[in-house]
């Protein structure tokens, strides 16, 4: 199998060498190969945004990202959200008191864009207005929520 | 008037939220088991077609392939409500979903090539796709086991409903309006995020077989994989794993599940099937697509006369439980209002479409639209206020209607009061506006079952509780989480009863080998069947516990109060784990458990479908204002007032959320959503080319809860869940009618349509 790639990359903070296919997509890497099942296979088209992870701090489908291009760069994904000390992060939190959650099949995808987007907006020194924090979550699709409980939440995490 | 509670009716978060909120959920996609094998299904290429040949010889030589099945190799039975469905097709294929071969194979890749190597010869058939058109007599029989000329007046109709009540041409000679129209509805999909899924694993020592499904109602699907298998019930353990969204979709049992069942008992391995989104939206259930011709008349009062109404829904090939949807539409034809008199037909016929099942709401949609458009041309004609008309014709509280449904408590008309308060709808209604932008405001109302549904021989559920030597309770339920929030309420009411806190309660209702049995998810029943039959269940532990600190503190039995794990009584107070451990190590010697099956006290509907078939009815009704652009045709959906009697709120949080996701669900169905098929083949099977709303299209959502105290439900609470989406859709249609002028009696609204109406109506 002389087709398989070698990449470099970290994920959730931890160091990893992998050889991979190079039509593996980061989904399967993430999914299959590393057994890491809280990002979700919504659609696997790019529509849903239920296998949103963070590539260097941005924001991604990952069902749309080859596994070969997060070579030297860093991943998160859900499970690298909390830590043993702090099991829920900020937006986390907000996403449970503000009713957000109810199948979860989503929810991962959703508190990292929020991640993403309110790392974006400190960085900037900015509070995002709740149009733009609407428009921030535009790319995930719930059919539970209505969304109205996700936008209350992710306003929250901005204050 | 009722007691002082602490924990009901306080917003609580989701008790199974974190779980869900770092990813730690186990969906059914994520389940991995060793050796497991991948199986896929081969459908058929055409919708109508003979099948000639069958050739799986370079599937099955393909390394990697564990096993492929076609229909001879399954001795098995027809599913679907009306059994009328082989899981694999053999001889004819009736429509896109038809499932022809399946196989199992050490990958994903592999199982994705072997279907691709096997061969089938198609004689091609001209299909039938208009449910009018398989009602000619010169249509062929689309399924074969179809009962139609055996049961009712047509080979073609796979279910037919009749009712009717009062004195028809009485009434219609009584009105002075009389307005029929044709109203026809989509077809759309339910969209769960998580796609289907099911990891089946036969265990050839014992003949058990094991599946990880994500059914809505466990206990009937047992049933039916026993049925479909032609194996004992009792052999077959469901335990369902964490539910990507459900909504009616997993009401019925599909052939997918049993064909993998079959690939496991053939290998002796765990096998799974994932569906991908393509296929998700072409073969899982749907709502129906039907057409409802309705006649309604009103008198010179403006009170309801009568109702008469024609339904004619496509079935698709195969009947499922969505044929059943009448037994809820006759409810709003017949009962929502008053309504002096009703007569209502509804077949459901069987084309060579895919076949719809059961999606939140049961028809009610359907029906709910055209009602409250006829309402609002009647009200046109009659020269009274949309809003008057309404109000006049209102449900009351201890109104029995021509049906037999009986209003112990109703909230219909402050529902509508409240919508009318509080949207200004007087105001808004009279608004005139010119130029691009026209804003219009609408009104509707539902009826839903509030307190289970009484179509089953039970329409129960059971509890057992177990309370252990820490102070820890487990509750046992039959009621299952498809993420609706039943934990949560489960967990209120034991943390409220039994003050327990909620980290020591524990929910298990997950698997049918230990869990007591339970009908399922529908018919908004989860919370009053769980709810009741947990408060029945804890009312007995409650006397065993009480029994024992009588005993030890030598106190008179009474109402002791149950706070912060104490057993509170006058000026004394012991720990309840004490006192778990004194009646277990101690006299009686006995196990603190108790267990309650609750039946709600309604009846079974006679042959003529009357009966008060629910524990209680809710009512609801949505103001929702519009703008919409003359330039493109799109309606933006401006604020939404939804009032909603919902006896009463358990759970704040939780109910807001219900009513938002309903509202969203509803707003899809009047303006975006439609499954748009050409000679049975879905032309828009995916997420770019079906439409579902997005954050950015949401509107200001504002919810009134109106709180009626219905004895039969916990703490006098109805049903929510399948209410809110139910008016939105006519509501937003009269919201339109308002704005433009133009009357539309079909949906979804999308911008095409209501251009080419403001175009049309400024020619004609």
């Amino acid at each position: 199998m002389n087709s398989l790639i070698e990449i470099t990359f970290t994920i959730n903070g931890e160091k990893m060498v992998r050889k991979v296919k190079p039509s593996l997509l980061l989904i399967n890497l993430i999914r299959d190969e590393l057994k890491l099942k809280g990002t979700k296979p919504g659609c696997l088209e790019g529509e849903c945004g239920a296998c949103t992870v963070l590539v260097d701090g941005i924001a991604i489908n990952s069902c749309m990202y080859l596994a070969v291009n997060v070579e030297g760069k860093s991943i998160t994904t859900i499970e690298g959200l909390g830590t043993l000390e702090k099991p829920l992060n900020k937006v986390q939190e907000k996403m449970l008191e503000h009713g957000a959650v109810q199948c979860g099949f989503c929810t991962s995808g959703i508190v990292l864009s929020i991640k993403s987007f309110s790392d974006k907006c400190k960085a900037q020194g900015k509070v995002p207005t709740r149009n733009e924090v609407k428009k921030s979550l535009e790319g995930h699709l719930c059919r539970c929520t209505g969304y109205v409980k996700i936008i209350n939440a992710a306003e929250a995490v901005y204050k | 008037m009722a007691k002082e509670l602490s924990i009901i009716s306080k917003s609580t978060q989701k008790f199974d939220g974190k779980e869900r909120v770092t990813g730690k959920a186990i969906y059914g996609h994520d389940i991995e088991l060793p050796n497991m094998l991948h199986g896929m299904i081969l459908r058929t290429k055409y919708p109508c077609a003979n099948i000639i040949s069958i050739d799986t010889s370079a599937a099955k030589a393909l390394e990697g392939v564990a096993c492929v099945i076609t229909a001879d190799d399954a001795d098995v039975n027809m599913i679907g409500y009306k059994r009328d469905h082989p899981i694999l097709k053999s001889k004819t294929v009736n429509c896109i979903r038809d499932e022809i071969a399946a196989v199992a194979a050490t990958t994903k890749d592999i199982a994705r090539k072997a279907l691709s190597l096997i061969k089938v010869e198609y004689d091609v058939k001209k299909g039938i796709f208009n449910p009018f058109d398989a009602l000619k007599e010169n249509a062929p029989k689309i399924n074969l086991a179809g009962k139609g000329l055996e049961q009712f007046a047509n080979k073609n109709i796979a279910e037919s409903f009749h009712y009717e009540h009062g004195e028809l041409d009485v009434q219609k000679a009584k009105s002075k309006v009389i307005i029929s129209k044709r109203y026809t509805l989509p077809r759309v999909a339910h969209s769960c995020l998580g796609t289907s899924n099911i990891t089946a694993d036969y265990s050839k020592l014992n003949g058990c077989l094991t599946l990880w499904a994500s059914t809505q109602v466990p206990f009937l699907y047992q049933r039916d994989i026993a049925h479909a298998l032609k194996m004992e019930p009792s052999k077959i353990r469901i335990i369902q794993p964490t539910i990507g969204g459900a909504f009616g979709s997993k009401l019925d049992m599909l052939p997918f599940e049993p064909i993998c069942a079959l690939l496991s008992i053939k290998t002796g391995k765990p096998v799974q099937i994932l569906y991908n989104r393509e296929e998700e939206f072409i073969a899982s259930p749907t709502r129906q697509t039907m057409v409802i011709d309705l006649t309604t008349g009103a008198d010179e009062t403006s009170r309801f006369t009568f109702r008469e109404v024609k339904i004619t829904m496509d079935n698709g090939a195969y009947t499922s439980w969505g044929a059943t949807t009448p037994f809820v539409m006759m409810q709003t034809f017949s009962s929502l209002y008053q309504v002096p008199a009703c007569s209502f037909q509804a077949d459901a016929v069987y084309t060579n479409n895919p076949f719809a099942g059961s999606f939140r709401g049961y028809g009610n949609p359907q029906a709910t639209f055209s009602v409250e458009r006829n309402i609002n041309l009647m009200a046109k004609e009659l020269g009274i206020g949309n809003d008057e008309i309404r109000l006049l014709n209102a449900n009351y509280k201890g109104e029995i209607t021509g049906q037999r449904l009986h209003y112990k408590t109703c909230g219909a008309k402050p529902a509508l009061e409240k919508v009318i308060k509080e949207s200004h709808y007087k105001v808004k209604e009279k608004k005139k506006n010119q130029g691009r932008y026209k804003t219009g405001i609408g009104l509707a109302s539902m009826l839903h079952v509030g307190g289970g549904a009484k179509i089953y021989r039970s329409d129960g559920c059971g509890t057992r509780l177990k309370l252990d030597h820490y102070g820890y309770l487990t509750i046992f339920t039959g009621s299952s989480e498809i993420g609706q929030g039943s934990e949560t309420i489960l967990a209120m009411i034991a943390a409220e009863e039994l003050g327990i806190p909620f980290e020591k309660i524990k929910v298990i209702n997950t698997d049918t080998d230990v869990k007591p049995w339970d009908v399922g998810v529908h018919a908004s029943r989860t919370s009053f069947v769980s709810g009741n039959s947990l408060l029945g269940a804890i009312k007995l532990i409650k006397e065993k516990l009480n029994k024992q600190v009588s005993k030890l503190l030598c106190v008179e039995a009474g109402d002791f109060s149950y706070k912060n794990g104490l057993i509170i009584t006058g000026d004394k107070e012991i720990k309840i784990d004490k006192i778990v451990r004194d009646m277990h190590f101690g006299l009686p010697n006995e196990l603190c458990v108790a267990e309650y099956f609750y039946e709600p006290p309604s009846d079974f509907q006679d042959k003529q479908f009357r009966g008060n078939v629910s524990g209680n009815y809710a009512f609801a009704s949505q103001a929702i204002e519009v703008e919409v652009d003359t330039y493109t045709g799109n309606v933006k959906v401006l604020d939404v007032y939804v009032s909603q009697d919902v006896g009463r709120v358990l759970n704040p949080l939780g109910l807001q959320g219900q009513i938002e996701g309903g509202v969203v669900m509803g707003i899809g169905y009047a303006l975006t959503e439609e499954m748009i098929f050409e000679n049975g083949n879905l032309i828009n099977p995916s997420f770019h080319g079906y439409k579902l709303l997005t954050s950015t299209d949401i509107p200001n959502i504002h919810f009134y809860p109106i709180e009626t105290f219905d004895e039969a439900g916990p703490y006098g609470s109805k049903g929510v869940g399948e209410a809110p989406l139910i008016p939105t859709a006519p509501a937003i249609a009269n919201a339109v009618a308002n704005a433009i002028g133009v009357e539309f009696c079909s949906l979804p609204l999308t911008p095409e349509k209501v251009l080419k109406a403001i175009k049309e109506k400024t020619i004609i």
